[in-house]
């Protein structure tokens, strides 16, 4: 399968990126890993008419802590991820969610930022980023401008990210007390997307009450998902056993999830609660350890 | 329109035109004319397209030719030197870690990066390192004891037992 004919440009600078994005408008599209891009463009799903490749803009790909803040770079590619100190610390809901997505050789490809930016409820980098409370900075030719996670995604393959603008970096709180984060979903076999999927992070105060608890849902909702409801029901409790047992039935019953291939509604809504469970005690777990 | 791009396969310099369209697997097999890297799935599933870019393990079939335009590629036939064949060659060689071969250049070239990063790797490592690739023959057992074999030569080990090994 081959993609219907488009024009290619790669430019060395992000100014020169906007600038040509901004000629081009909707009938240009960004390519960055291009291991959602290209499949669907080898289906005929996506016939954009000129492909913008970041690939040869330097700068763009990183992962730091500052101020406590962990920035990573758009065009950060998935396996970079797994080999990053800081986030083997700190974060080990990233190193979670990398196993789980496709495998070494797109890993070595796909980029953060194109996880996102894709707006697709299937991938698991947004519930990630749901979960832990990350904001998306966007940069435009009129500057930058920064949107929170709950902001970020419109619909089916919509984000905040408009034509001519460009997803440059994914800042992600790391809280000053207690904290622990997991991801997993279920999956018939390596490389699939989610029957479902959740991320956890749950914040403590040295008594060991939660102060914060961010719950995001992968592929059982039109977009990626807060379990709102989840989340409260955890806030200010010491998250025993009888409170994560509330959070995962709330989950079950917040989520929309559809009849498909990967099983029925009534099955991946009991998916859900179960991994909610579990993500909440591994979190936990972590945190305390 | 042809786009001109310069890229090292197998450590020699090639120039192409190629439509932006082009995907990488097909510059490689229809153009360069090394038909060693193969195409099974054709939707970034099975690895038998894999290759080294820059000596990152990637699947061609989902990668743009003019994306490695500057990038240093390598192919199975970029494996055996004058002095002979790759360990990772003569791993598969020693324990039978093919059948019908359709899957073992994509399997190989994984291995060398696989082996690069982790030079010892457990049964399991191995096994996961390889996931991205399918074999419908050999049931992984001969390709895990190949890598495993492969590995053991990279790092200058005593190599192990290449008798088959029975499942019951
Ligand atoms: C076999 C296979 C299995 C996979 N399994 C999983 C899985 O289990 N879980 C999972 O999460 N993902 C999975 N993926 C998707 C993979 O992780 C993608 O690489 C990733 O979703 C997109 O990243 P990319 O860099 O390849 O983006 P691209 O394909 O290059 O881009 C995706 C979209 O985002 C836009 N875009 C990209 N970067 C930017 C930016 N910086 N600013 C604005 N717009 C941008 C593009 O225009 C495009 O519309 C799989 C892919 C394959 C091929
Ligand atoms: S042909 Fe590329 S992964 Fe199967
Ligand atoms: S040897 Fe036949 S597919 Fe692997």
């Amino acid at each position: 399968m081959i993609p219907s004919s488009f024009s290619y440009t790669a430019p060395s600078t992000l100014d020169e990126a906007l600038k040509v994005l901004n000629e081009l408008g909707d009938e240009a599209k960004i390519l960055a890993g291009g291991h959602s891009l290209i499949p669907m463009m080898k289906l005929r799903f996506a016939e954009p008419e000129h492909l913008v490749d970041l690939n040869n803009i330097p700068g763009l790909s990183y992962i730091n802590i500052e101020d406590g803040t962990l920035n990573i770079g758009a065009m950060t590619r998935e396996s970079e991820m797994e080999e990053s100190g800081d986030v083997q610390q700190h974060f080990p809901i990233f190193l979670d969610a990398a196993k789980l997505i496709a495998d070494p050789q797109v890993r070595n490809f796909g980029t953060i930022g194109g996880n996102i930016a894709h707006g697709d409820a299937a991938n698991d980098h947004p519930a990630v980023m749901i979960a832990l409370g990350a904001e998306v900075e966007i940069t435009g030719t009129g500057g930058k401008r920064t949107v929170g996670i709950d902001d970020f995604f419109y619909g089916f393959y919509a984000t905040a990210v408009e034509d001519g603008e460009i997803l440059t970096e994914i800042r992600v709180p790391v809280p000053s007390g207690k904290f622990g984060n997991a991801y997993h979903k279920t999956e018939r076999k390596v490389g699939d997307y989610a029957t479902g999927g959740v991320a956890v992070q749950i914040e403590l105060d040295d008594s060991g009450t939660c102060t914060r608890a961010g719950i995001g849902l992968t592929n059982v909702n039109p977009t990626p998902l807060r379990a709102t409801r989840s989340e409260e029901a955890l806030v200010g409790t010491k998250v025993t056993a009888a409170e994560i047992e509330a959070a995962g039935q709330m989950a079950a019953e917040d989520c929309n999830p559809s009849d498909d291939l990967r099983g029925d509604a009534d099955y991946k809504r009991r998916v859900i609660k179960a991994l909610t469970k579990r993500m909440i005690t591994k979190a936990l777990e972590r945190a305390n350890s | 329109m042809k786009t001109p791009i310069t890229l090292k396969i197998n450590g020699e310099e090639h120039s192409f035109e190629v439509e932006p369209r082009t995907l990488l697997v097909h510059l490689i097999r229809e153009q360069a004319n090394m038909t060693g890297t193969h195409i099974g799935c054709d939707t970034s599933s099975c690895g038998a397209c894999t290759l080294l870019i820059d000596g990152k393990s990637a699947k061609s079939c989902t990668i743009l030719a003019v994306q490695a335009n500057g990038k240093e590629i390598t192919t199975v036939e970029g494996l055996a030197t004058a002095e002979g064949v790759h360990p990772i060659q003569e791993g598969f060689k020693e324990n039978h870690g093919l059948h019908c071969g359709f899957c073992t250049p994509g399997m190989m070239l994984r291995a060398i990066e696989l082996l690069e990063k982790n030079p010892d790797p457990t049964e399991e490592e191995i096994r996961w390192g390889i996931s991205g690739n399918l074999c419908r023959c050999t049931g992984y057992n001969n390709i895990v004891k190949a890598i495993q074999y492969a590995g053991a030569k990279m790092r200058g080990d005593e190599l192990p037992s290449t008798e088959p090994v029975f499942v019951e």
